[in-house]
């Protein structure tokens, strides 16, 4: 911990069933209330009892990008997550764990065991999930904070499951708080406290806020990890925000119904992983061809083919890039962060209705399924909506005797009437078609018409980026590094140079989230000027860094890749840069520190 | 003079005529889907529908085509996706008049899925399928509702799978309104579609429309001494287990009309609160209310 910066991290680990989320729950609002920055990262299977499960929470009084690189306290529920997490504790962690069932293998120098008897305390309570509430005790003494607080948090957690259940959590967990009183010292520097309360949420959670601000009246799904958590706040909140959500059979229906609704006059959004965002392909296409705009979002997991379900990688970049069969533009983009994903889809949303065309947004776990504090005065709730040339009344001055669904115009964008408005009756069509919509592939093909068209929506696109801000270096323009990522790893990119520039490696930082289109001429200059290139992804064959070649004919110096499951921790790309910057190699693979 | 303006005012303000699409269709002459398109023009012209106010979605396939034949807002989607489209397109403007056309290989084979489970959401829509028990547009392969030894490009040996029942199927499926019409009788089918299009619910019609190219088994004369009409017979549309029995005769007398119907039953857009006021989502404003955005970063405290 650095002098006047309380900067704290824990983790709870156990089997799935152990009820890891609750006490996660409660000290993270317990912490962002004290207007703490928060970043964690659950570490799970899919599974609904056993494995195992670790959570880490990382706060600090400053901004804080990862769930960081140690730990400060470690809550072992079974022996298991001590067997593989204790040999890997540094002086000045704290482990807390039931003694009765639980054996302490060796430490560490200075590793601080508290062990806790559960049963002792307790009087043998039964209850399994008891020994959580006596460790957020334990807890919230070490960390020098009131009793009272947790109080409060608990009773608020618990109090549907009624005064009780309260009642009993409340009286274990001043157990566990007089336990260590008595028995263990407590951290040297207490709980510190941030200026304002702030809100939690999921990278989902900010997926889906931001269609709602952005104006999403239709939502569809089919549940898969790790973007479910977008179809629950839709379902959650969607009657109270006017927001038709459906459950669909497939991803091919959640995406054709999608299109139906954009294509009738609604913002409409769905989101899939990898498997599925596969089966709405095509549809991405058919938006395309018919000039609908629609958002899908595809939280990427590890892959290919189920892959793993709960682990986080940067895999699906070419088959966003390629979605959908056929010669057309769509647009792309990797939101950075939590906030960044929130304001990425109402900025989506302006751009494909502008354009009329499909718009993916690439993420992944690791933002989808982390939880962060935000200020909420950073949200912006009421983001600038803009529909663009959409006829969505009768309009007499300006309507024409024939109305051409694709008027082959100037700016290749023609005015889009939603069905149900009269005097603008037209079909739209999968099949190649003339401006007025009527197919031109069952007639003569007319090779001149098919050029006229295919041109046409490729006219419509190309001003797209016109409207999407160029990419910028952070940092110093003269460092010796200059770390090139997309998309999630900017939070752990950011780390990583602080802890670099502790060593005295300077290092810059080119993070890229619009991917389609992409800003060529800007990341050609700055990756030529640069000293030494590294590029930074979570996959094995360097996706990024092939697409930022292919768009800009340029090599790199050296790359960091990891592809085990695990999103990078800073600590990974700092060693990887070292080694890299004294020659040893150019191509860095870190392994994940865990004991199997 | 009262006369005359009374049989005035009963004239639809869109004759059957005013349906005609930009183009004509590419059909083979002869074709059975002419049958199918005549009526749904006389249907919707007869029950006073004008062309905004109706949307046609369509898969892929010769039948498919529909929409660039028919005047109306179109929808010419991917093969097999129509009633997912339908569905979404619904859903974002329940007062459109929706109508999704296609075929048998469309719909009960590559969109078998999405006939499955739009009929049991009961989904305001009318799904008009022109089963010609083949596979035209790629030339001559079976198709699910191909009979059992069908003789095709692709079983040139014969057929060994059994066809599927598109009756039976969307009963069980849940469908609120399911009829079998001929195209080779129009004034049958375009009441049978007057019916379907004022349906409180998922609608199908299965209609059985020849393929006069590629199918030499199930084609005009097939099918005209063996037509019967449900009605003649006494059929109770409210009697499921009769509307079966009838949907699995495929002999000498194959049944059209209304094999079954629930009223009442309440559809998709009936049951979503969100629709009840303010009219369709495709119309209502973006963005969110600041009572709507305090409340959410509330519960995010």
């Amino acid at each position: 911990m650095k002098t006047g910066i309380f900067d704290f991290a824990l983790s709870i680990g156990g089997a799935a069933g152990q009820g890891i989320a609750t006490p996660g729950n409660i000290l993270a609002r317990l912490f962002a209330r004290r207007g703490l920055h928060l970043n964690a990262y659950n570490a799970y299977q899919s599974i609904v009892r056993g494995g195992h499960i670790f959570l880490t929470v990382r706060v600090s009084t400053q901004k804080i990008y990862t769930h960081g690189d140690r730990l400060d306290l470690l809550v072992c529920l079974n022996q298991d997550t001590m067997d593989r997490h204790l040999g890997l504790m540094d002086a000045g962690t704290r482990v807390i764990f039931n003694s009765d069932t639980i054996k302490p293998g060796s430490a560490a120098d200075g590793v601080y065991l508290c062990p806790i008897s559960v049963g002792e305390l307790t009087n043998k309570s039964r209850n399994k999930l008891i020994q959580n509430t006596i460790s957020l005790g334990v807890i919230s003494f070490l960390l020098g904070m009131d009793f009272k607080d947790l109080e409060e948090a608990l009773t608020a957690q618990l109090q549907r499951k009624g005064q009780i259940v309260v009642d009993e959590n409340v009286t274990f967990a001043r157990a566990g708080f007089d336990h260590a009183a008595a028995n263990f010292e407590p951290y040297s520097e207490p709980v510190g406290s941030g200026v304002k309360p702030l809100a939690l949420w999921s990278g989902n959670e900010a997926l889906a806020m931001g269609g709602a601000a952005a104006g999403v009246k239709f939502y569809s799904a089919y549940p898969m990890s790790p973007s479910t958590g977008v179809l629950h706040w839709m379902a959650q909140n969607g009657r109270d925000l006017g927001i038709m959500v459906r459950q669909a059979e497939d991803e091919i229906a959640v995406a054709n119904m999608v299109v139906g609704a954009a294509h009738a006059g609604c913002r409409a959004m769905c989101a899939t992983s990898g498997g599925g965002f596969a089966l709405m392909t095509e549809v991405i296409g058919a938006a395309a061809m018919m000039e609908i705009p629609a958002v899908f979002i595809n939280v990427m997991r590890a892959g290919p083919s189920t892959g793993v379900p709960t682990k986080t990688e940067q895999g699906d970049l070419w088959q966003a890039l390629g979605a959908s069969q056929g010669d057309f533009e769509r647009i792309i983009v990797a939101p950075i962060d939590a906030l960044d994903a929130y304001n990425s889809i109402p900025e989506i949303f302006n751009l494909c209705e502008r354009h009329q065309c499909p718009g993916i947004v690439i993420t992944d776990l690791l933002i989808s399924e982390g939880t962060f504090a935000v200020n909420p005065d950073e949200i912006d709730l009421q983001p600038k909506i803009d529909r663009g040339e959409l006829i969505s009344e009768v309009s007499k001055s300006t309507k024409k005797s024939e109305y051409l669904r694709y008027e082959d115009t100037k700016s290749g964008i023609s005015p889009r009437a939603i069905p149900g408005i009269e005097g603008y009756v037209h079909v739209v069509a999968t099949d190649e078609h003339d401006q007025n919509g009527v197919i031109i592939s069952d007639e003569f093909t007319n090779p001149h018409k098919r050029r006229k068209a295919v041109e046409k929506r490729a006219r419509k696109f190309a001003s797209v980026i016109d409207a999407i801000a160029p990419p910028v270096l952070e940092g110093p323009a003269d460092a010796d590094i200059t770390l090139i990522g997309w998309g999630s790893t900017y939070g752990v990119i950011k780390e990583a140079i602080m802890q670099l520039a502790e060593t005295g490696i300077t290092a810059n930082h080119l993070s890229i989230k619009w991917i389609v289109p992409f800003h060529g001429a800007e990341v050609s200059k700055i990756v030529s000027a640069a000293k030494h290139t590294i590029v930074v992804e979570n996959n094995y064959s360097g996706q990024f860094y092939r697409y930022m070649r292919s768009e800009t004919g340029l090599s790199v110096d050296g790359h960091i890749r990891k592809y085990d499951g695990e999103p990078f921790m800073p600590h990974h790309i700092v060693e990887g840069v070292t080694e890299q910057i004294s020659g040893q190699t150019t191509h860095t693979v870190p392994v994940q520190e865990i004991m199997v | 003079m009262n006369d005359l303006t009374a049989k005035n005012e009963k004239l639809p303000e869109y004759s059957a005529n005013d349906f005609k699409g930009k183009v004509d269709p590419d059909w083979c002459a002869g074709c059975g889907d002419f049958g199918v398109l005549n009526s749904l023009k006389k249907a919707c012209s007869e029950l006073g529908l004008k062309p905004h106010q109706i949307l046609n979605v369509s898969g892929i396939g010769c039948s498919s085509n529909f929409p660039g034949y028919f005047n109306a807002y179109g929808m010419h989607t991917l093969h097999g996706r129509s009633l997912a489209v339908a569905t979404g397109a619904k859903m974002a403007n329940h007062e459109l008049t929706v109508i999704a056309t296609g075929g048998d290989g469309d719909g009960y084979g590559i969109g078998g899925n999405h006939f499955t489970h739009t009929a049991r959401r009961n989904v305001d829509l009318t799904y008009i399928v022109m089963d010609n028990q083949i596979y035209g547009l790629t030339t001559g392969q079976i198709s699910p509702t191909s009979r059992l030894g069908a003789k095709t490009k692709s079983t040139p040996h014969g057929s060994v799978e059994m066809p599927i029942n598109p009756l039976t199927s969307a009963i069980m499926n849940g469908a609120t309104f399911v009829a079998r019409g001929f195209s080779g009788d129009t004034k049958q089918l375009t009441d049978l579609m007057k019916q379907a299009i004022e349906h409180k619910g998922f609608a199908h019609i299965n209609v059985l429309s020849p393929c006069i190219t590629f199918n030499h088994d199930n084609d005009f004369p097939f099918f005209k001494p063996r037509v019967r009409k449900l009605e003649e017979g006494g059929h109770d549309a409210s009697d499921w287990k009769a509307a079966c029995e009838k949907a699995m005769e495929w002999g000498e007398n194959i049944y059209t009309g209304v094999f079954f119907q629930v009223e009442g039953k309440a559809s998709l857009d009936e049951q979503e609160p969100i629709l009840d006021d303010d009219g369709p989502l495709s119309y209502r404003p973006l963005g969110l209310s600041t009572a709507q955005t305090q409340k959410i970063i509330n519960g995010m405290l």
